[in-house]
């Protein structure tokens, strides 16, 4: 495969259940050594379609190409280049950790002594050695996840589907899980990954898709996509309503809530706009109750390109707070 | 990359996979196990005579040699339990979706459970033979009835395991692949010449009983291991049988396993 294939190629993928639609036409290409994620509430078609292009089930219509192979004539080549991790736990919990990665790498053909070799260096890797003794049905979920990820890269594949890997993950294992998948992506491993965390795409992405109802609602890279939303600002809260007031009159671009004493400030989030918007309030000698910072986030541009607000909550960085 | 297939490599690590399942959640297969040396206790000691005196015994009429032929094929019909409920369950497992998306020799999976299956049956089968054996089970076989006789018994068990893999599949929980195999593991071992000969049957069920492959393979194991008379045709019609039962399970199973997935 040289660089110029992409990794994964889909022109019109369309996937119905009887009268469901769930993948409605959706054309994706994801750059070899990147990660793209699809990023959707629930059910709106990203483990359809990751069961699709991870040949676990064939689609209505559409080409589809991974690894340069394509998925309708050759699923086996593909199969070979892949490794999956899916949402629900993939691995055998009537075997130890070490004997589902040994497992893994007799039928990735490695070889009795490599295959333990790969075995012992992924358990390290993966901070289970301790554990690669047990049963895989006593660990605990970031356990198994982790087991599952490993196992998925025993074979060395060079394109990994991670459907929603950290869902239901605590923040520390989150946190480490993400650290996981930039360390492979900087090996040269592509990655396409689902999550309903705008957080999570945010952080890893390279390019976002945002798949409503199966279709792209919106595509891009996170800073393309924050570009999709209404711009940011300064939130700024009054105690006194005659500072509130005065407030009106130094701020006149401010959008107002005269109820709860609060003005919106246009802002980009700069250092520099800070300063010069906090320069103004000290001149004016403002009593500000409070001061938060509002960038765009993902959050926004869902909103915005599917009108329904998500279930996380905004992630308001609070700066200032008297 | 190279996509070559390694048919014989996939299937042994999957066997390993499904022995080492039974060495660890022991339940199923010990049942397995177990049933059969119960039933031909129960029958050969405790029910023994009075089936026997009920049969005309005491004329050189053993009941413990004419019992224990079909006590093996009942070893090998509740077999089939196990498999059916561990293929069932393993489909419901994120593992077999994980197995599906790798380049493995397909049938592997399945394959496993099959052979890991036909091993615990011969482990049953002997333990069979040895009880009955000590409570006066007394075979008139030279060693190559002897070799045809297993060679029946495993082909049997090959075949119904396929099949029994075969309905297990069709069910989506451990429950129904249980309830589903019954009529295999159940019927066709009470509902044939197991334990009273088919002259004895009230007439509906003694139709059933002659036709259906137990009491033909019956027939044929009683010929081999004690001599008794056989219609030649039936050695050839149990073979038959196994042969019939062993490629609808086999690609039956193979179906519902590749179901909906990339060629």
């Amino acid at each position: 495969m040289n660089s110029a294939t992409p990794a994964i190629d889909v022109t019109g993928l369309h996937k119905a259940y009887g009268d469901k639609v769930v993948l409605d036409g959706i054309d994706l290409n994801v750059a070899e050594g990147t990660i793209f994620a699809l990023l959707g509430p629930n059910g709106a078609g990203k483990t359809t379609a990751v069961h699709i292009l991870s040949t676990l089930i064939t689609a209505d219509a559409g080409e589809i190409r991974v690894a340069g192979h394509d998925l309708h004539s050759d699923p086996e080549a593909v199969r070979a280049a892949i490794g999956v991790t899916g949402q629900f736990s993939a691995v055998d919990g009537l075997l130890t950790g070490e004997e589902n990665l040994i497992m893994m790498a007799d039928l990735a053909h490695l070889g009795r002594r490599e295959g333990r070799r790969r075995a012992a260096e992924l358990l390290e890797q993966f901070d289970l050695v301790e554990a690669g003794k047990k049963l895989a049905m006593t660990y605990s979920g970031g356990m198994k996840r982790r087991l599952d990820l490993a196992m998925t890269l025993v074979g060395s594949p060079r394109i990994i589907f991670l459907d929603e890997p950290t869902t239901g993950l605590d923040p520390r294992s989150r946190h480490s899980m993400w650290q996981l998948i930039r360390e492979l992506v900087a090996g040269g491993v592509t990655v396409l990954l689902t999550t309903q965390y705008l957080d999570e795409a945010d952080e890893l992405a390279d390019q976002i898709a945002v798949l409503d109802h199966g279709k792209f609602v919106a595509q891009g890279t996170p800073a393309q996509l924050k570009r999709l939303a209404p711009g940011g600002h300064i939130r700024l809260r009054f105690n006194a309503p005659e500072e509130y007031t005065l407030a009106t009159q130094v701020l006149p671009t401010a959008s107002r809530d005269d109820d709860a004493l609060v003005l919106q400030v246009p802002n980009d989030g700069s250092v520099h706009s800070l300063q010069a918007l906090l320069s103004r309030i000290n001149d004016a000698s403002l009593e500000v109750d409070e001061l938060t910072v509002h960038t765009p986030d993902l959050d926004d541009v869902f909103f915005a390109v599917t009108g329904q607000p998500t279930a996380n909550d905004t992630t308001d960085q609070k700066v200032m707070s008297k | 990359m190279s996509t070559a297939t390694y048919p014989m490599a996939d299937t042994a690590t999957m066997l390993r996979r499904n022995l080492r399942h039974a060495l660890r959640y022991p339940g199923l297969s010990l049942g397995a196990l177990g049933m059969p040396v119960i039933m031909m206790l129960l029958f050969g000691l405790i029910f023994g005579d009075t089936f026997s005196a009920g049969l005309g015994g005491g004329r050189g009429f053993d009941y413990i040699d004419f019992l224990t032929p079909g006590i093996l094929l009942m070893s090998i019909a509740s077999g089939t339990m196990s498999p059916a409920v561990s293929a069932a369950m393993d489909m419901t497992e994120g593992i077999v979706a994980r197995f599906r998306t790798m380049a493995i020799f397909r049938p592997a999976v399945l394959t496993g459970h099959v052979l890991a299956n036909v091993i615990l049956t011969i482990i049953s089968l002997t333990l069979v033979v040895g009880f009955a054996i000590a409570i006066g089970f007394r075979p008139n076989a030279s060693f190559g009835d002897w070799l045809l006789a297993a060679g029946l018994l495993v082909a049997l068990t090959v075949a119904l395991t396929w099949f029994a893999i075969a309905l297990g599949l069709t069910s989506k929980t451990a429950e129904g692949a249980s309830n589903i195999v019954l009529p295999i593991s159940l019927l066709l071992p009470f509902l044939s010449n197991t334990f009273i000969p088919l002259e004895s049957m009230p007439s509906g069920i003694r139709w059933f009983a002659e036709y259906q492959p137990f009491t033909i393979i019956i027939d044929a194991l009683r010929h081999l291991l004690l001599g008794m008379p056989m219609d030649s045709s039936n050695g050839w019609l149990a073979i038959a049988w196994c042969l019939a039962i062993a490629l609808v399970g086999y690609f039956w199973a193979q179906k519902s396993y590749n179901k909906g997935t990339a060629a």
